[in-house]
C-alpha cells in the first residue's frame, strides 16, 4: 500500500507516495535524482551510502523511506551552503583525501557526524568512527589528515 | 619494455577504421597536434594531402580558437590522478595555465584509439608522447606568431599563453588569437624538442587534485549515476557457482509485478523495472534450478590441483650453470610459497547505462577499456564501428578489474530487447562472483650459498603468477628463473574462476618470494638482511631505494624481540625500483598482526606530481596490508563463498600503520610507472618483518592470525 511521506530533504520539504518499505537509497539515486549517495554493498558494510538523518550518520542501504518520515535527511549534495562547502569537504579536498571518489561522499558525511558529536576528535575517536567506511584505493592517510585538521581548527 | 605486459592478457582492443581525414573534419578548427604511444609513423609534417588512412595517432591535443587546450584520450581516470598530472605536462611544454587544460578521456567518439589504462603505462609511455606533442602545438603556434608580428622565431617567448617579443614585450598575440579561423594539423616529428627538467614550471610540482571539488560535493558522475529518459534497471540472474547450468527457470512471479519486464535472452536472464529496487524485489521472486557440478578442489587443495596440471616452463633468465651452483654451495635452501586469490573489489561494483537510438548503440560504462568493449559490443551486436559508442565517465576504482566490461555488454543487449534505455548496476555479491580474480600462485625456490656466506645458485620457478617481477635482481653466478604460465590467465580447466590483472600483476606473488627467500638466505649467512642486499646487488636504483628507506627508517641491524620486528624487502615493476621497511608487532596468543609503520623509498624516473606520486605510493602500502594480512577469496569448486565485505576483508583505518614516503631524485629523466610499484613489497616485507619479531616464517598469502598462530605452534 502506498503511504503519503513527508521529510525534509537538503532543507526543503520533501514529500512523496510511494510503499513505505523502499530502501532510502534507491529512492534518494532514483525518484529524487540524489546520485551522490553511492552504493556499495547494500548490508551496511561499507558506509558508501551514508547520509545525515536528524544529523547523525545513516547508512541508506540499511534504511526504508518510512523511517525518515518527519525527520531530517542530509545528503552530500547538502552539505555545502550554496558556494560554500563544509569545512570537512574543502579539508578533504585540500589534503588529497579521495582518489576514485566513490567513498568519499560516505566517508564525508560520516566524519561530519563524528565531528559533530566530538568537534575535537582525537586520532583515536576518528580511526574508531570511520572504520567502517571502507576505501579501496588506499586513501587512508590522508583522510585521516583531512579530518583531523578539521579537528584541530575546532579545538584551537 | 616488459615482455608479459597485462595488455597482452586484458583482451587488447584492435584499431578501429576511422582515418585521420574524417578524424580532424570531426576535430573542427585551431591547432591539432596528433600523437600515437605506439611505435611512431614516419609521417611528413603538414603534408596536406593524401592523409594516411590508417590511424597513425592514438591521442591529439587541440588548441582551440578560444585558446583553450583540451587533449583528447582513451585513457581513463580511475583515482590514480592522470586527470590532474597529464595537464601538468602539457602546461608546461605548452606554457599555459594548467586551468587553460581540459581533458576529455575515454570518449571513442571523440578519443582516438587507445588499448586501456593499465600496466602504469600512463605516465611512462603516453606521458612522453604527450610532452612531444605540446612541444610540437607550441612550435607552430611560435611559427604563426613570427608571421604576425613579423619577428624571428629565435626572439619569441612564451608565458601563460601569450606569445611576445622578447626584445619589445608590447609586440605580443596570444595563442587564442593566433588559432582563430585557423585549421592546421600537424604530426609529432622530433623536430619539436620537449623541455628539460631546468625549465619545468609545473612538472616537480605538487598539484591538488583537479577533479576534487566534483567529487567532495557528490557532483562527480560514475555510470550508474547516469540517468536517462525511460531507463529501466536490470538486476541479472546470477548462478549459484561458476560452471552451472540453468535446468528450469519460472519468472511468472516476477513477471506478474507491476512495470517488471523478463529478458531471456540466451544464457542472459534479467527482470528490469524503472526503480531499482522493485527490480531487486522481482529479482527474488525468480525461481531457478541449477545443475551445479561437483567441486573437485577448494581453496585448501587449490595448490595441489594447481601442481597438478601446471603448465611447462618457460625460460625467463638464466646465467652461469646450476650445476656448478650446487657443487659451490655449502648451505641449500629449498622453500614453496603460496598465495590465495585475491579480489580487486573496487568500492564502485561495475555499471553500465545503455541506449539503442537510430540504431546507434551508445554505453557509459566503468571500464578500463572503453575501446576493448567497443569491440566486444561490435561482436556481439553485429553492428558496425561507427555504430558503437562507449563513454567512460569517473571509474570508482579499476585495479586491473575493469579490463573486462561485462556489463556493459549485458546492458547492451538488454537495452536492444526491451528498446529503452538499461542500467546495468552489478550488486557487491555479483562484484565478487564475476570478478577476475588475482591467481593463486606457487613459487618454488632452491637456493644456496658459499661456505662464505654469498649465494652461490638461485633456481626459482613461478606457477600460474606471471613472469612478471619473477628475475632477480641480485648477483648470483649461478641462476635460472623459470615462469610456468606468461600472464595470470592460467590453462583452462586450472581455476574455478576468471583469473586476471590485479594491481602490479605478478610482481606481489614474485617479491612475497623472492625477497623473503633473501631473508632466509641472509639469516643463514649471518648477515643483516638490509646488508646482504646491499652485498649482492650492484644496480644503482636499488642501491639508492635501500639506503634511502634505511635512513629514513633508521635501520638497525637485529632489532626485533618481544614480539616486536622489522622488515626490509626491494623489488622493481613498471620500471620503478623501490624498498620497503616495516615493523610489526605479533600477539603471540592470538597471531594477530599489527603494522607499526612503513617507509617506503621509490626511484620513478622524472616525477611529475610529487603530491601525486607519493598518494599512490601511500594508496599501494595500504591496498598492500590486505594481500599480505586478510584478503583471500575462499570458494568450493565454482561456488564463491565471499560475496561481501562481512567475510572478504579490506584494509581499514584501525589497521593503518605509520607510512612515511621517499621519492628519490632521480638521476633517470624518463617518468616510470607510479600506480603500482608500491604494493610489491608489502607481502615480503611484513613477512620478514614477522619472522624478526618472533622466529617463524610465513609461507602462505594471507598471513591471517590463524596461520601466524599455527607457524608459532610448530614453533613450540
Amino acid at each position: 500500500m502506498k503511504q503519503i511521506i513527508e521529510f525534509t530533504l537538503n532543507g526543503k520539504a520533501a514529500r512523496l507516495e510511494t510503499e513505505p518499505d523502499r530502501p532510502l537509497l534507491w529512492i534518494l539515486r532514483g525518484e529524487l535524482a540524489l546520485t551522490g549517495t553511492k552504493y556499495g554493498c547494500g548490508e551496511g558494510l561499507c558506509g558508501a551510502c551514508t547520509v545525515l538523518v536528524d544529523g547523525q550518520a545513516a547508512r541508506a542501504c540499511l534504511y526504508s523511506i518510512s523511517d525518515v518520515a518527519g525527520k531530517t535527511v542530509t545528503t552530500i549534495e547538502g552539505l555545502a551552503a550554496g558556494e560554500q562547502l563544509h569545512p570537512v569537504q574543502q579539508a578533504f579536498a585540500e589534503h588529497d583525501a579521495l582518489q576514485c571518489g566513490y567513498c568519499t561522499p560516505g566517508m564525508i558525511m560520516a566524519a561530519v557526524d563524528l565531528l559533530n558529536r566530538n568537534p575535537s576528535a582525537s586520532d583515536a575517536d576518528i580511526i574508531g568512527g570511520l572504520d567502517n567506511n571502507l576505501c579501496r584505493c588506499g586513501a587512508h592517510k590522508r583522510i585521516l589528515e583531512a579530518v583531523r585538521s578539521v579537528a584541530r581548527n575546532s579545538s584551537a | 619494455m616488459h615482455p608479459h605486459d597485462p595488455i597482452d592478457e586484458m583482451q587488447p582492443a584492435t584499431p578501429g577504421t576511422l582515418d585521420r581525414r574524417e578524424f580532424l573534419k570531426r576535430v573542427g578548427g585551431g591547432v591539432v597536434v596528433l600523437f600515437t604511444t605506439l611505435p611512431r609513423f614516419t609521417l611528413a609534417e603538414a603534408s596536406p594531402t593524401p592523409l594516411p588512412s590508417e590511424p597513425a595517432f592514438n591521442a591529439y591535443l587541440r588548441i582551440g580558437e578560444d585558446g583553450r587546450v583540451t587533449c583528447f584520450t582513451g585513457k581513463i581516470e580511475m583515482g590514480q590522478g592522470v586527470i590532474t598530472s597529464l595537464p601538468q605536462m602539457l602546461a608546461d611544454e605548452l606554457d599555459v595555465a594548467v586551468g587553460m587544460i581540459d581533458m576529455v578521456m575515454g570518449d571513442t567518439d571523440r578519443c582516438p584509439f587507445d588499448r586501456g589504462t593499465w600496466g602504469s603505462l600512463t605516465t611512462r609511455v603516453f606521458g612522453p608522447e604527450l610532452r612531444a606533442a605540446g612541444a610540437q602545438a607550441r612550435r607552430v603556434l611560435l611559427e604563426l606568431a613570427g608571421e604576425q608580428l613579423s619577428v624571428p622565431l629565435e626572439r619569441l617567448e612564451v608565458a601563460e599563453g601569450m606569445v611576445f617579443d622578447r626584445t619589445d614585450r608590447t609586440r605580443a598575440i596570444s595563442y587564442a588569437a593566433l588559432t582563430k579561423g585557423r585549421a592546421i594539423a600537424r604530426d609529432v616529428t622530433t623536430a619539436a624538442p620537449t623541455k628539460t627538467a631546468a625549465n619545468f614550471k609545473v612538472m616537480g610540482n605538487s598539484l591538488t587534485r583537479r577533479d576534487a571539488l566534483e567529487k567532495v560535493t557528490g557532483q562527480a558522475e560514475y555510470a550508474a549515476d547516469i540517468r536517462l529518459p525511460g531507463m529501466l534497471h536490470a538486476r541479472i540472474l546470477r548462478p549459484p557457482a561458476h560452471g552451472a547450468t540453468l535446468e528450469q527457470l519460472d519468472t511468472s512471479a516476477a513477471a506478474a509485478m507491476d512495470g517488471v519486464r523478463v529478458v531471456q535472452d540466451g544464457d542472459l536472464v534479467a527482470v528490469l523495472h524503472q526503480q531499482r529496487d522493485v527490480a531487486d524485489r522481482a529479482h527474488a521472486l525468480v525461481q531457478a534450478k541449477y545443475a551445479v557440478p561437483k567441486a573437485t578442489f577448494d581453496d585448501r587443495t587449490v595448490y595441489e590441483h594447481l601442481m597438478g596440471m601446471a603448465p611447462q616452463g618457460d625460460p625467463v633468465a638464466a646465467g652461469g650453470d646450476l650445476a656448478k651452483g650446487e657443487q659451490l654451495a655449502a648451505q641449500v635452501f629449498e622453500e614453496t610459497y603460496l598465495n590465495a586469490y585475491v579480489a580487486h573489489a573496487p568500492m564502485e561494483p561495475h555499471a553500465a547505462v545503455a541506449s539503442m537510438e537510430d540504431g546507434r548503440m551508445t554505453v557509459w560504462a566503468s571500464t578500463q577499456s572503453p575501446f576493448g568493449l567497443r569491440e566486444q559490443l561490435m561482436s556481439v551486436l553485429g553492428l558496425p564501428e561507427d555504430k558503437v559508442r562507449v563513454i567512460t565517465p569517473f571509474v570508482g576504482g579499476g585495479f586491473g578489474g575493469k579490463g573486462r566490461s561485462g556489463q556493459g555488454v549485458q546492458a547492451a543487449r538488454l537495452a536492444r530487447s526491451v528498446g529503452r534505455p538499461v542500467q546495468v548496476f552489478w550488486t557487491r555479491e555479483d562484484e565478487f562472483f564475476w570478478d577476475a580474480y588475482r591467481p593463486a600462485a606457487i613459487v618454488k625456490i632452491r637456493s644456496g650459498l658459499t661456505a662464505d656466506g654469498a649465494p652461490a645458485f638461485w633456481d626459482y620457478r613461478v606457477y600460474y603468477a606471471g613472469a612478471r617481477g619473477s628475475e632477480q635482481p641480485y648477483e648470483i653466478p649461478h641462476h635460472r628463473t623459470v615462469a610456468h604460465s606468461r600472464g595470470w590467465g592460467g590453462p583452462p580447466g586450472s581455476h574455478p574462476f576468471a583469473t586476471g590483472a590485479w594491481r602490479a600483476p605478478a610482481a606481489n606473488t614474485n617479491a612475497f618470494a623472492r625477497e623473503q627467500h633473501i631473508d632466509i638466505m641472509a639469516h643463514a649467512a649471518g648477515i643483516d638482511p638490509l646488508a646482504f642486499r646491499l652485498q649482492h646487488c650492484t644496480q644503482a636504483k636499488f642501491l639508492g631505494v635501500l639506503k634511502a628507506a634505511a635512513e629514513q627508517f633508521g635501520w638497525k641491524p637485529g632489532a626485533g624481540s618481544g614480539g616486536q620486528g622489522v622488515g626490509v624487502a626491494c623489488g622493481i615493476d613498471a620500471d620503478t625500483v623501490v624498498a620497503t621497511m616495516a615493523e610489526v608487532e605479533v600477539d603471540r596468543s592470538s597471531g594477530q598482526v599489527s603494522v607499526k609503520r612503513v617507509v617506503c623509498a621509490q626511484d620513478m624516473g622524472l616525477v611529475v606530481n610529487p603530491a601525486g606520486a607519493t598518494i599512490q605510493m601511500e594508496g599501494c602500502i595500504t591496498m598492500g596490508l590486505g594481500y599480505a594480512l586478510t584478503e583471500e577469496q575462499h570458494f568450493r569448486g565454482g561456488e564463491i563463498l565471499d560475496l561481501n565485505f562481512d567475510r572478504y576483508e579490506l584494509p581499514r583505518f584501525s589497521g593503518l600503520p605509520e607510512i612515511e614516503t621517499v621519492l628519490i631524485d632521480s638521476q633517470d629523466p624518463e617518468p616510470h610507472g607510479g600506480g603500482e610499484p608500491a604494493i610489491i613489497t608489502m607481502g615480503a616485507v611484513i613477512a620478514n618483518a614477522i619472522f624478526d619479531a618472533v622466529g617463524v616464517r610465513l609461507f602462505e598469502l594471507p598471513m591471517t592470525p590463524g596461520r601466524v598462530k599455527a607457524a608459532l605452534d610448530k614453533l613450540g
